[in-house]
């Protein structure tokens, strides 16, 4: 079984930020068409060097960039101003929020403007996808351009006819005004004339100071917000097609395994079953693997059909994982040195002259994403071409993963976009839509593959297990002085650690201390990981910035001031890199979050307050969470306060609503979220094991933000990192009580 | 298979040829298009799928489609009346509740149940009555919200006598 697409999507999304962050005057470069439009009008079509840099990587660097507009901005004679939004809308926002940052440098009204979701296309918008909180940061400049450029044209048309000179006017509420003469036109009455003009050097028109922001920083309410309370069809669940028929799809429950032997005969004579048959996949976890498809004359049919099936697996090549195997596993590992990642400074020496050692064995489990959409997809395979509508998080590695599961060139796969049910990294892989695709085409119909909540959690791309064996020590001064960490993660081939299952150098602190020493064991997995929300950041958050408050106690330190003491002089760590960690800036929330939660003010026995810090996709955060514990283990939690710093604020409601969703997100999972794995075999299956935090535990959340002029960065996934940790050393403040297991469940707590 | 009438949000409609045992929420969605109650679980326990059965608030995938026959139901496309959005769906927008959304409709009719039986609920009131709709993206905090203002809405408009 192949897992290398697994890798492959977070590499993609990774290498935004080389392109997005180079200061190459080629690759900033913004290419701008403007046109007319039948019945007039404007429509400005822009490409930036993002989009024309990706092509021509992929041509080879040839150095001829074809035109690429990554995104439209079209204004009618009516006024109206319609934006498209170009990356997928998964609850993070950007629907509303990408537009928002056209219509702040245009000067739109923002009730004149509709915002519309594109098409996906590579060659016209760009790179399209919804993940590592990478939509606002490597959007940011040229959608300001685009909207800078298009008012400026506006204005250039409005004092043409006026016969005055554009430095004269100004623009408010989608309008050109010339004060001194008190005249004014809409952008509608000039939008023609400004389509028959030359386009400036996006490079030559300013762009406005964050002061004089109108729009953005406030709160909007999202775009599509009426049709959610209304109950229109936007999601993947709700496309149908004239003709469509329903299908479902059964595969082994571990993963690898084919079908030996399957009922299909008695399948198919089922009330509403049209057929019934035997995929043989390409082996490609993220694309085909072996299964039984049904499709029938509704979903219902199609589910209930499902249960009578009775297939006998061939799992001489499925999974064979077993968690508490790896448990038991990892904790001889401890023990060991591990093979060596990284080190600084001299440990061993640190540790011999040191004044308190502390040493320490953390874990976390496998978690699914459980996006409340199960997974789904509609396609129609016609005479060589397929159309998808597809809920993906990288609709254009879907158009190429559905090409290369069907055999037909990705020229001849046309996907729509649909509103997604939930991402959390889940719909960053394709399996879903490359299943339909191929059901389709041996269907001979259109075709909505639906799976069940039972297919989704036993057939995810899992947040890898961890564990880590941690030294540290604190010297005579109570300073940090020594860090080791082994950590103990999960390969597939025995060369590197699964996808989400790395420890990266960005991982907080090792870059701050003089003496660190990371080592890393691998033990062997089948089963699928993939990215979930702040890959890699979400467990090791928690084992990391709990172990940093075991040392801060044994330093008899405050934790702040331990923390703060660790950052040091504000600096660059990676001076040049915008997505490093700033110090200063890591200084400023640790304050903030301390400030605004009371951190140090007396409390009541059994109630106990704890500080996390965390730097996840270049968004710095700290946390402090509040609770109380009873002898019961009965956990209150009873606020959460979050300071974060990531730039200008786009969308201030969108912008809080992550944070408080993140947080609840942290809670959730960290109070009872656990997968168990025997015999290749998830043994949750819906909800009832896999217990989402609901409503009545959900604390009091309040969100603060450090606005600044650094670039903005994205906020889909840094709040939800320093919750565990906050969490847990909250516990410890009120309780005494060391959590180094997650979740707090299994060590009896409940909220 | 049997021919079954449904009265759904005042209109009336007859689906042909239907395994009675099909649970109401796929009578609705596929059958009927009416794509607002959402399949999250399929075991009632995440509220996605939460319509009104006589007023009352009930599963619809776990509903068999038989066993509704002629009952009056109400989704959350019936929830507005004359055009006019329900109190809870201008409160959602207001309070810009939704992440991904796809949780929000079986949200809203929880709510609208709640506030039929309870006008004035506390916020102990709200937790309970919502507590079985799962929002995957935790939104709760502002779902709360909204229910809230929704709820001093209805009775200032009904204290008016409006």
């Amino acid at each position: 079984m192949n897992d290398q697409g697994l890798h492959d999507v977070m590499r993609e999304i990774e290498a935004q930020d080389a392109l997005a962050y180079s200061s190459s005057p080629m690759n900033r470069r913004l290419f701008l068409r403007v046109s007319g439009v039948a019945g007039g009008g404007m429509m400005l079509a822009l490409q930036m060097g993002l989009a024309s840099r990706t092509t021509a990587l992929a041509a080879g660097l040839s150095g001829d960039e074809p035109f690429a507009p990554n995104a439209y901005l079209r204004i009618s004679p009516d006024g109206s101003v319609l934006i498209y939004a170009k990356n997928p809308e998964i609850g993070q926002g950007v629907k509303t929020a990408l537009p928002m940052i056209v219509a702040e440098e245009l000067d739109a009204d923002w009730s004149d403007v509709q915002v519309e979701q594109s098409e996906i296309d590579q060659s016209r918008y760009g790179s399209q996808f919804a993940g590592g909180s990478r939509s606002i940061p490597s959007n940011w400049d040229p959608l300001r351009k685009a909207g800078a450029v298009a008012r400026h044209m506006l204005v250039a048309a409005a004092a043409t006819r006026w016969g005055v000179s554009a430095d004269q006017c100004k623009t408010e509420k989608s309008a050109v005004l010339h004060p001194a003469s008190g005249r004014r036109l809409g952008y509608g009455e000039v939008a023609s004339q400004a389509a028959a003009l030359p386009v400036p050097d996006p490079e030559s028109v300013p762009l406005k100071k964050r002061s004089e922001y109108k729009l953005l920083g406030k709160r909007i309410t999202g775009v599509d917000n009426h049709s959610l309370v209304t109950g229109k069809p936007l999601f993947g669940i709700d496309q149908k097609v004239e003709g469509m028929l329903y299908a479902s799809y059964e595969k082994c429950p571990a993963t690898g395994g084919k079908v030996a032997q399957a009922n299909l005969e008695e399948v198919r004579s089922l009330p509403g079953v049209k057929d019934a048959f035997v995929l043989e996949g390409n082996g490609k976890v993220d694309e085909l693997m072996p299964g039984v498809a049904i499709v029938a004359d509704s979903t219902w049919a199609a589910i209930n059909a499902k249960r009578r099936l009775k297939v006998t697996w061939d799992e001489s090549e499925a999974s064979k994982d077993s968690f508490s195997g790896a448990v038991k596993k990892a904790a001889e590992l401890a023990g060991q040195q591990g093979q060596p990642l990284r080190q600084g400074g001299d440990v061993a020496a640190a540790f011999a002259s040191t004044a308190k050692t502390v040493e320490a064995f953390y874990s976390y489990p496998f978690l699914s994403h459980a996006p409340l959409e199960p997974q789904n997809c509609t396609a129609w395979f016609k005479d060589g071409s397929v159309e998808i509508w597809a809920p993906s998080q990288t609709p254009q590695r879907a158009v190429t993963k559905a090409a290369n599961t069907l055999g037909i060139p990705a020229e001849k796969v046309t996907l729509h976009q649909t509103r997604i049910g939930g991402g959390f990294g889940r719909r960053l892989i394709n399996d879903y839509v490359c299943e339909a695709a191929a059901i389709s085409q041996k269907a001979g119909a259109p075709v909505k593959l639906q799976w069940t909540r039972e297919d989704d959690m036993a057939h995810d791309f899992y947040r890898v297990a961890g564990f880590h064996s941690f030294k540290g020590a604190v010297n005579q001064s109570g300073r940090l002085s020594a860090w080791q960490d082994h950590f103990i993660t999960f390969s597939s081939n025995g060369n590197r650690p699964v996808s989400g299952g790395s420890m990266g150098r960005s991982e907080f602190p090792e870059y701050l201390l003089e003496n660190f020493k990371i080592t890393q064991s691998l033990m062997p997995l089948s089963t699928p990981c993939g990215p979930w929300r702040a890959p890699g950041s979400n467990g090791i958050a928690f084992a990391v910035q709990c172990f940093l408050h075991e040392l801060a106690v044994a330093a008899g330190r405050d934790h702040q001031e331990f923390l703060l003491e660790v950052m040091g002089e504000p600096r660059w760590i990676d001076p040049g890199n915008a997505r490093s960690l700033h110090t200063g800036r890591a200084a400023g929330v640790i304050r903030l979050a301390a400030e605004k939660s009371g951190w140090g003010k007396p409390l009541p026995a059994g109630r106990g307050r704890g500080l996390a810090f965390h730097f996840s996709h270049a968004g710095h955060f700290a946390e402090v969470a509040e609770v109380s514990v009873d002898a019961d283990k009965n956990l209150k939690v009873h606020k959460i306060t979050v300071a974060g710093g990531v730039g200008p604020i786009i969308n201030l409601s969108a912008a809080e609503n992550q944070c408080q969703g993140a947080v609840i997100d942290g809670l959730s999972t960290a109070l009872g979220l656990q997968l168990s794995i025997e015999k290749g075999r998830v043994q949750e299956s819906n909800f009832h094991q896999y217990p989402i935090l609901r409503m009545p535990s959900a604390p009091q959340v309040d969100v603060h933000f450090i606005e600044s002029d650094y670039p903005p960065t994205g906020l889909g996934e840094p709040a939800l990192p320093p919750v565990a940790p906050a969490i847990c050393n909250a516990i410890f403040a009120a309780s005494g009580q060391r959590v180094r297991e997650l979740p707090l469940s299994k060590h009896g707590y409940s909220a | 298979m049997p021919t079954i009438r449904f009265k759904v949000n005042g209109r009336e409609h007859t689906v042909k040829d239907l395994d009675p045992s099909t649970p109401l929420l796929w009578v609705l969605r596929d059958s009927l298009g009416l794509a607002g109650a959402k399949f999250g679980c399929g075991l009632g326990m995440c509220g996605a799928c939460t319509v009104h059965v006589d007023g009352q608030p009930v599963r619809s995938c776990l509903t068999p489609a038989s066993s509704v026959a002629e009952k009056p139901i109400t989704t959350i496309e019936g929830l507005a009346k004359d055009g006019k959005l329900h109190p809870l769906q201008e409160a959602w927008i207001e309070h810009d509740v939704a992440q991904c959304g796809y949780c929000q409709t079986g949200q809203i009719m929880s709510a609208a149940a709640l506030l039929e039986e309870n006008s004035k609920p506390s916020a102990e009131d709200i937790d309970m009555a919502m507590a079985g709709n799962l929002c995957r993206c935790g939104t709760y905090i502002r779902i709360r919200e909204a229910v809230q203002a929704a709820a001093q809405k209805l009775d200032a408009s009904k204290e008016s006598g409006q």
